[in-house]
């Protein structure tokens, strides 16, 4: 038998044995992810929106910060919020650090930008459409914004999508300000990661199927939830 | 219609003049410095061939574009607009989800949005099209569906940038037909079309641009009859170049 072989067997087993101990590593993975997607959407919608609708000094800047932020290596997003979060930093008294509350901190950092620049991409385009309809109906930009992120739906989820898959894939950062803490901070990824370390390949992979699996099912989800609505509203 | 009264407007719409307005895009002159003024119920034809400032004027007139040098003022408060535009913009909603966001940007509460957009879509014979995603109706369909939002605002002037260019002849009639209603409850019309015959057919007024700048304003009789400039005898001779 090789690895590969046991791993699809012990994928089978974890997903049919209903482990506890998997089940709560799921499920804080998705809560962490889903919170994290969640927030950084609430804030880089508008944000993105904004930076399409309004000219001002230093947009450009801000756009190229957030495209290079789009890359930025999760360590490094990690290890700012270790600085921040840890007992000597600026907010350590919040006591945050190895907390779920701190990996949702840190993956919100990480797809924020992702959120926010494709957003001004798409409702940029939209609006060079839209605008002068939009003017002539008399409204003002900020009275555009919802309009144009209404609009742009069903290109935003995907790109809301964009955010959750890196968040979910992630795994640098959420080790870094987590601690892969059994029963508190660890996760899939971080619990593949464990496992390789500790030479138990076939768990290690059987949870990285699991994890696919779970990142398949709510993209097909979304897809077909943007495909009904795309084909209904055209 | 209980909400949005469509009566004859109890005081006259305030007159609107460009004085010295032109328009300049990275150095070119697109419209030479043009003064004019338009007054009145006219339905008022702005034309000219392709490239000529049509639209632009349009434009300037209505605010969605700021004259580079010069004025554009209305004589008094501004009256309500609405636009029409040659490839007409719907939002990715059904056909009457269209009309009732219209509805709710001017203001108009809720409850009386749907009954008073499906008024305007039997208006212009939509009225089976309702649920339909605006953007994949016909092109003809379209421009009814962007009229029906333009009536539903009840407009005292209402620009039209060559809103029959891209369509078939029925639609095209369809579009006329509609201008005719819209000036018959005193709306201003002020329209931009490069089509001869259709200017005959609607215009009270013509204004002639050629190469961005105004070459006649006169009543459209007396264009047609006895045009004043020589380009304007060019123009209506086919001879200018398009």
């Amino acid at each position: 038998m090789t690895v590969s072989d046991n791993a699809f067997s012990t994928a089978l087993a974890l997903i049919l044995g209903l482990d506890d101990t998997l089940l709560g590593i799921v499920a804080l993975s998705l809560r962490v992810s889903l919170t994290a997607v969640l927030i950084a959407a609430l804030l880089a919608l508008p944000l993105g929106a904004a930076l399409a609708l309004w000219r001002f000094p230093g947009r450009s800047a801000i756009i190229v910060v957030l495209n290079s932020f789009m890359g930025l290596p999760p360590v490094v997003a990690g290890l700012t919020v270790y600085l921040l979060l840890s007992r000597a930093g600026p907010l350590g008294e919040f006591g945050l650090l190895f907390t779920p509350s701190a990996m949702v901190v840190a993956q919100v950092i990480l797809i924020l930008p992702i959120i926010a620049a494709l957003t001004r991409q798409q409702v940029e385009e939209l609006h060079g459409e839209y605008r002068e309809q939009l003017q002539s109906l008399g409204l003002s930009r900020r009275r555009m914004m919802p309009t144009l992120l209404w609009d742009a739906r069903f290109g935003l989820l995907t790109v809301v999508l964009a955010g959750f898959g890196r968040a979910s894939a992630e795994v640098g950062a959420v080790m870094i300000v987590g601690g892969n803490i059994d029963g508190v901070t660890r996760m899939m990824t971080t619990a593949i990661v464990l496992e390789t370390s500790k030479g138990n390949l076939p768990l290690a992979l059987g949870l990285g199927i699991v994890l696919l699996g779970l990142v398949t099912l709510i993209n097909a989800g979304a897809y077909v939830m943007g495909e009904t609505a795309r084909r209904r509203l055209g | 219609m209980n909400d949005m009264p469509r009566t004859l407007p109890a005081a006259t719409i305030p007159a609107l003049s460009l004085e010295a307005a032109s328009v300049v895009h990275r150095g070119q002159t697109l419209l030479k410095p043009l003064t004019l003024t338009l007054d009145g119920y006219q339905r008022i034809l702005v034309m000219g061939p392709n490239g000529a400032g049509k639209s632009l004027l349009l434009r300037l007139a209505h605010g969605l574009l700021a004259p580079s040098t010069g004025r554009v003022h209305w004589h008094g408060r501004p009256p309500r607009q609405a636009m029409v535009f040659q490839r007409p913009v719907l939002l990715r909603r059904s056909a009457l989800d269209n009309l009732t966001y219209a509805l709710a940007v001017h203001g108009v509460p809720w409850r009386s949005r749907k009954s008073l957009a499906r008024e305007a879509l039997a208006r212009f014979g939509l009225a089976p099209l309702e649920k339909r995603p605006a953007r994949v109706l016909s092109g003809g369909e379209q421009q009814r569906l962007a009229l029906a939002r333009a009536w539903l605002l009840n407009p005292e002037v209402l620009f039209l940038d060559e809103p029959t260019a891209a369509l078939d002849p029925a639609s095209m009639r369809a579009v006329e037909e509609a201008v005719r209603d819209f000036h018959a409850l005193g709306t201003r019309i002020v329209m931009t079309t490069h089509d001869l015959n259709q200017a005959r057919r609607l215009a009270d007024e013509v204004v002639l641009l050629h190469e961005g700048q105004l070459v006649e304003h006169s009543a459209a009789e007396r264009f047609f009859a006895a045009p004043a400039s020589p380009t304007s005898r060019a123009f209506l001779e086919g001879a200018l170049v398009w």
